[in-house]
């Protein structure tokens, strides 16, 4: 998953008549899990107009307005909203400490493949590059399957409850990502300086130092940054579970029913997210 | 000329290094503000508690009753990601039509005649509103969708389905909205030369342009959805997520690291799947 992909414009429109047949399979495969999903996951769009739902609702919506915006509540919300920034910012730098060298561990024409490997033996190659590699590739695999919410909750676990546990699972969860999506950044490196460095007898490490990473880098900061937006969002939810920031506010305040103050949290939360989206945005463009 | 570009590139590594700099201090700033500790989290007995937390979740516990539960819950979480992009492409795409200004009011499909000032002011309200809601949906997160889904709905799994379809309505229409924007003008042209009505320069003229798209970001989605669609259930809202609830909060460590693998498989599986529509489709 990771980044957004951009499709090419409609390259073959209409579809060419070879492709009907695995257009109607689809078709039917959708229809056939369509059915079954709904069923599965108990779909029943009379619940929205039963009584008890819009009654619930008209609560809801009414309990919203008007936004709780007195002096107290709004000083209470400031220590959540710092905190949820600092976690952001911890859980990046700790993912990037977490996927930097699990990605380059998991980098194949960094650890056994391509012009930096053509001269070692096979046997060296397999032990020495295929097996860390390997590794690497399954522990990232794990760290981004599991949700950062699970995370979290596992944290909260371990370490207690606080901002702490978040900074863990953000950490451990992007670490998995960033690693993912910097091998394929360091992978997609133009190999002629590479080659150059090696054919002037640079070491290997002189040769990631000096080759790999500094063409790569504008891409690889420019992901982390994406990958901060995306954790200003979650860190921001992760107090859900009990880990700190503006999401336990938020919890507490539905659990109570004051939806007033849930009103305010998300135009808090709204205001927070556009500021952080402007400021990496920003400084993207400069990047790249 | 080589003048410039030195000054530019002492000027850049200035602004590098102030970055840089900046940086650093906010994680410090930050490290105190969540108070991490890497020395106890590192040290002999941070380490040691950890690697005894990840021994004592193995083995897997592979008993039946288990294994049925994590299969039905991986089985739940699948439905209520599958059936909840289904609803989110359906209401993100509705209301992406009257969030793209090329479709209401602007642009080519109105470059022949001018709109009434009042017919003109409407759909410019019309427009205004689906950004807004759009914007709305996207900033509640699904967790947050999901709590108030149950509260209206009651608990289990269809909370679950409405939360995902309403976030990700608001995040695929924005999307859909700025593809809709931004497609090729040319075979428009064409059809309006040929004096189609608006509605069929729409059908015929935009969307086939736009779908390709739309199935990519719908894809991309699914697959944010399906790790959504696992934690659902820590709000009540159905799925592998409340069976994980339950296995954490009462120190069920084997049954744990079933369930934790339950969503790796489902995980792997929906990520697989997406990959291989996108490279037969697209």
């Amino acid at each position: 998953m990771a980044s957004a992909p951009t499709a090419p414009p409609a390259a073959r429109f209409p579809a060419s008549p070879s492709r009907a047949p695995f257009g109607r399979f689809l078709a039917a495969a959708f229809t056939v899990v369509l059915a079954i999903s709904l069923r599965e996951a108990g779909v029943d769009p009379r619940l929205l107009v039963q009584s008890d739902a819009v009654g619930n609702a008209a609560r809801f919506v009414r309990g919203m307005f008007p936004p709780a915006l007195g002096v107290d509540f709004l000083g209470l919300l400031v220590r959540p909203v710092i905190e949820t920034i600092q976690i952001s910012l911890m859980g990046t730098t700790i993912a990037v400490v977490i996927g930097f060298p699990l990605g380059l561990l998991a980098t194949a024409s960094l650890m056994w493949r391509g012009a930096l490997h053509e001269r070692t033996p096979v046997a060296r190659r397999a032990l020495l590059g295929g097996v860390p590699y390997g590794l690497a590739r399954a522990l990232l695999s794990v760290f981004r399957a599991i949700p950062e919410y699970v995370w979290a909750f596992m944290f909260v676990r371990a370490v207690g409850l606080g901002p702490f546990p978040a900074v863990l699972a953000l950490g451990v969860a992007y670490g998995g990502m960033l690693g993912k999506v910097y091998s394929e950044i360091l992978e997609g490196v133009d190999s002629r300086p590479i080659e150059a460095l090696r054919a002037a007898g640079a070491s290997r490490a002189a040769i990631v130092l000096y080759g790999l990473v500094p063409s790569a880098l504008p891409h690889l900061v420019s992901y982390t940054l994406y990958r901060w937006e995306c954790a200003i969002r979650a860190a921001a939810i992760l107090g859900f579970v009990g880990a700190g920031g503006i999401g336990q506010q938020l919890a507490l305040s539905m659990r109570m029913f004051q939806f007033d103050e849930v009103l305010t949290e998300l135009a808090v939360l709204f205001a927070l997210v556009a500021a952080v989206d402007f400021v990496s945005g920003r400084i993207r463009g400069r990047l790249v | 000329m080589s003048d410039t570009r030195a000054t530019a590139g002492v000027g850049g590594a200035h602004w590098a290094w102030w970055t840089v700099a900046g940086f650093a201090a906010l994680v410090a700033w930050s490290a105190h503000g969540t108070r991490v500790d890497v020395g106890a989290l590192l040290g002999a007995e941070g380490l040691g508690q950890m690697t005894a937390y990840v021994a004592g979740l193995f083995p897997p516990d592979v008993s039946p009753p288990t294994l049925r539960d994590a299969a039905l819950g991986a089985f739940e979480t699948f439905a209520i990601s599958f059936v909840g992009s289904v609803l989110a492409v359906g209401l993100g795409f509705s209301l992406a039509l009257v969030a793209s200004r090329t479709v209401l009011y602007r642009g080519i499909l109105y470059a022949g005649e001018r709109l009434a000032p009042a017919g003109r002011a409407g759909r410019i309200g019309i427009y205004a509103l689906a950004r807004g809601s759009l914007n709305a949906l996207r900033t509640i997160p699904e967790i947050l969708w999901a709590l108030i889904f149950v509260f209206i709905v009651g608990l289990g799994p269809f909370a679950g389905v409405l939360a995902l379809g309403v976030h990700t309505a608001g995040v695929l229409g924005k999307l859909f909205a700025e593809v809709i924007e931004d497609i090729d003008p040319r075979p428009i042209e064409a059809l309006q030369a040929t004096g189609a009505s608006r509605l069929a320069i729409i059908v015929y003229g935009i969307l086939p342009q736009a779908a390709p798209q739309f199935l990519s970001y719908a894809l991309y989605r699914w697959e944010v959805n399906i790790r959504a669609a696992a934690v659902m259930g820590f709000v009540g809202a159905g799925g592998l997520g409340q069976r994980i609830h339950v296995a954490i909060s009462l120190f069920h460590e084997h049954q744990l690291l079933t369930l934790l693998l339950a969503i790796y498989v489902i995980v792997t599986v929906v990520d697989a799947l997406s990959a291989y529509l996108r490279a037969r489709l697209l």
